[in-house]
């Protein structure tokens, strides 16, 4: 088990990692997730020992890592630098890490074989490929056969067989009840191999679950609702109780009920709706809405994050549609060429009903310009 | 298997396990025998030619291992590699990841690069002696001769201590490129620069290549130092042993 202790890295006045408090669990893939330069390969090099903490500690097993006698017997890592001499052969480079650490020498070839770096053992490292690399760096992981392993970005450049194994690996070393603490900037690369989760950005800590407890809570489903009747739609889904969600655009957020059952109070009650859709927000936005304020560098982009939450928070999907039709998309095709007198596709009828074009018409009636900005 | 021990196999796989180790110090061996032949050989056909103040202070010892001017270079290129090219190619994280107690990596790296160094130095200053004294001739020494056998040894231990002294630069530098830039100029042209120039020479004279060369010499007359051979050896140890403590303290500090 590593445990840390209110780990703090500061350089100068930059603080890059900020009172981390967590453990990582034995037996599990727990997954350290971050946007760049959330300060995660700084916390692993201070869990190695290679950075010294401004403040704060960690312990692996119960002591600190440069009181471990033979520690790659305890721990492997791969760290996301090169940490290989280029002119010295696969072996040999494994031979010199186990002799330090009283590793039998038959381990090298077993860990050589398990990589798939048997042809190449006395091939030097120089002429190696990023995925071959990678893998000889895993081999230096496994090579005491450790209880905890710790990956740092291990996916970054390989190719889909690259990452497919790596993916196999973790889950596999996992279920023979490792600790395995990988890290990502990628959500949807830890959705495939986390069961826990430890989210950091700008160096503090965000999150700290299990990835089934982040996926239920972080994956909300709704229903998008826009009318030129609010108020009455409003009153509508008030008497089977269900409270909408205004947005400042003028739509509604619907939860707890389904679009077909929407769609037919709407119709009951004579309510014109203009939208009808049901949204479901990805992990990839829980994500990148979580860490959004702490993202180190934004890309200037209207469709950043940053604005993101106050026009409907995660679900940018639907937001794109509605807020930023400049960006194109299959639905606008007709939006534009129609004007506003035509509905949108999804709406199909209303431009033929008379009466709910006069109170639906002034309601777009500012829109092109809009949407042409 | 104690720790230190299997940490210095550790390092002794890593020194000989890089092509570096063997270029670099085949390299001090042939330039330092090569061109101390050459000088000796040059010298015994123009020996006559020589002023008499020449004559009298020459040092056939100290002569036959002049070609150590451009040797020393390929063994601080030794020491630099030994150490700098862990930084240079990231080895170090693994390194330190491997053997997080600092003092006993730094100990160990440095104990087995000096016992080769010291081999490596000792055959090639024995081997300049033999071959050089051989193209003297009529003005050679012998091994038995009063001093010589100090000063040969001398060569070999100042080459170690000069290897010594770019791996504790080299462990404070880190970057080979920094060390290169800083040691090759220093010790080929500006250190022998200062000792060449009056206003500067009082001074210089103490620099540990300048006091080292009275390692290797029997005459003394043929440097004019206001020390001798043992003085000099300990104010080459003492730039050594400062070297190494620097480094020694920077590594501890630092993150890798």
């Amino acid at each position: 088990m590593i445990e840390l202790r209110g780990l703090t890295k500061r350089y100068g006045d930059k603080t890059a990692v900020d009172h981390l408090t967590f453990s990582v669990q034995p037996g599990m893939v727990t997954g350290f997730l971050g946007p760049n330069g959330a300060g995660k390969s700084t916390t692993m090099r201070m869990m190695l020992g290679l950075d010294s903490p401004t403040s704060g500690d960690v312990h692996i097993d119960g002591k600190r890592y440069d009181q471990l006698r033979d520690p790659l017997n305890y721990i492997g890592a791969l760290l996301e630098a090169k940490a290989v001499h280029g002119g010295r052969s696969a072996y040999n480079h494994l031979l010199c890490m186990a002799q330090s650490n009283n590793i039998p020498k038959k381990r090298i070839s077993t860990v050589l074989d398990l990589v798939g770096l048997s042809d190449v053992a006395k091939k030097r490292p120089k002429g190696f490929s990023l995925g071959m690399g990678q893998r000889l760096g895993i081999a230096a992981a496994l090579l005491g056969d450790p209880k905890i392993l710790m990956f740092d970005e291990p996916v970054n450049g390989l190719d889909p067989e690259g990452i497919h194994w790596i993916r196999n690996l973790m889950k596999h070393l996992a279920s023979e009840g490792r600790t395995v603490f990988v890290s990502s900037h990628l959500m949807s690369e830890m959705a495939l191999t986390a069961e826990h989760l430890v989210v950091i950005g700008r160096g503090k800590l965000l999150a700290d679950t299990s990835m089934a407890d982040f996926i239920a809570k972080n994956s909300r489903t709704f229903v998008r609702v826009r009318t030129p009747q609010p108020e009455r739609m409003r009153d509508v889904l008030g008497s089977v109780g269900v409270m909408p969600v205004f947005e400042q655009d003028g739509g509604m957020q619907v939860e707890g009920i389904e679009p077909a059952r929407i769609g037919e109070l709407a119709a009951w009650y004579q309510v014109v709706l203009h939208e009808l859709s049901p949204q479901k927000a990805s992990l990839e936005e829980a994500f990148m809405q979580l860490t959004a304020e702490s993202v180190e560098y934004h890309a200037q982009d209207q469709t950043s994050p940053q604005g993101a939450p106050q026009r409907g928070g995660p679900q940018q999907g639907g937001w794109q549609q509605q807020g930023a039709p400049q960006q194109g998309g299959p639905q606008q095709g007709g939006w534009q060429q129609g004007g506003p007198q035509q509905g949108g596709p999804q709406q199909g009828g209303p431009q033929q009903g008379g009466p709910q074009q006069g109170g639906w018409q002034p309601d777009h009636g500012g829109n092109p310009p809009r949407k042409r900005r | 298997m104690p720790h230190t021990t299997r940490v210095l196999r550790s390092e002794w796989t890593k020194i000989r396990s890089v092509r570096s180790t063997l270029w670099t110090l085949a390299t001090a061996l042939v330039v330092t025998v090569g061109l101390s032949a050459v000088f000796c050989a040059l010298t015994a056909s123009q020996f006559d030619n020589l002023g008499e103040r020449q004559q009298a202070t020459f040092d056939a010892t100290q002569t036959s291992f002049s070609g150590s001017v451009l040797g020393q270079l390929a063994m601080i290129a030794f020491g630099v590699m030994v150490v700098s090219s862990e930084y240079s190619t990231g080895m170090i994280r693994s390194s330190l990841a491997a053997v997080p107690q600092r003092t006993v990596f730094l100990a160990a790296k440095i104990f087995v690069a000096t016992m080769l160094v010291l081999v490596v130095g000792m055959i090639t200053s024995f081997l300049a002696f033999f071959v050089g004294q051989a193209l003297l001739g009529e003005n050679s020494v012998s091994i038995q001769d009063e001093g010589v056998l100090r000063a040969v040894l001398g060569g070999g231990v100042y080459m170690t201590l000069l290897a010594l002294f770019a791996m504790g630069i080299s462990f404070v530098l880190r970057s080979p490129l920094l060390a290169f830039a800083i040691l090759m100029p220093f010790f080929f042209l500006i250190s022998n620069i200062l000792t060449g120039v009056s206003a500067t020479k009082d001074y210089a004279q103490y620099l540990p290549d300048q006091a080292g060369k009275t390692l290797t010499a029997v005459v003394p007359e043929s440097l004019n130092r206001p020390y001798g051979p043992y003085e000099g050896l300990l104010i080459m140890v003492a730039w050594t042993v400062a070297a190494l403590i620097a480094g020694w303290i920077v590594l501890k500090r630092r993150d890798a």
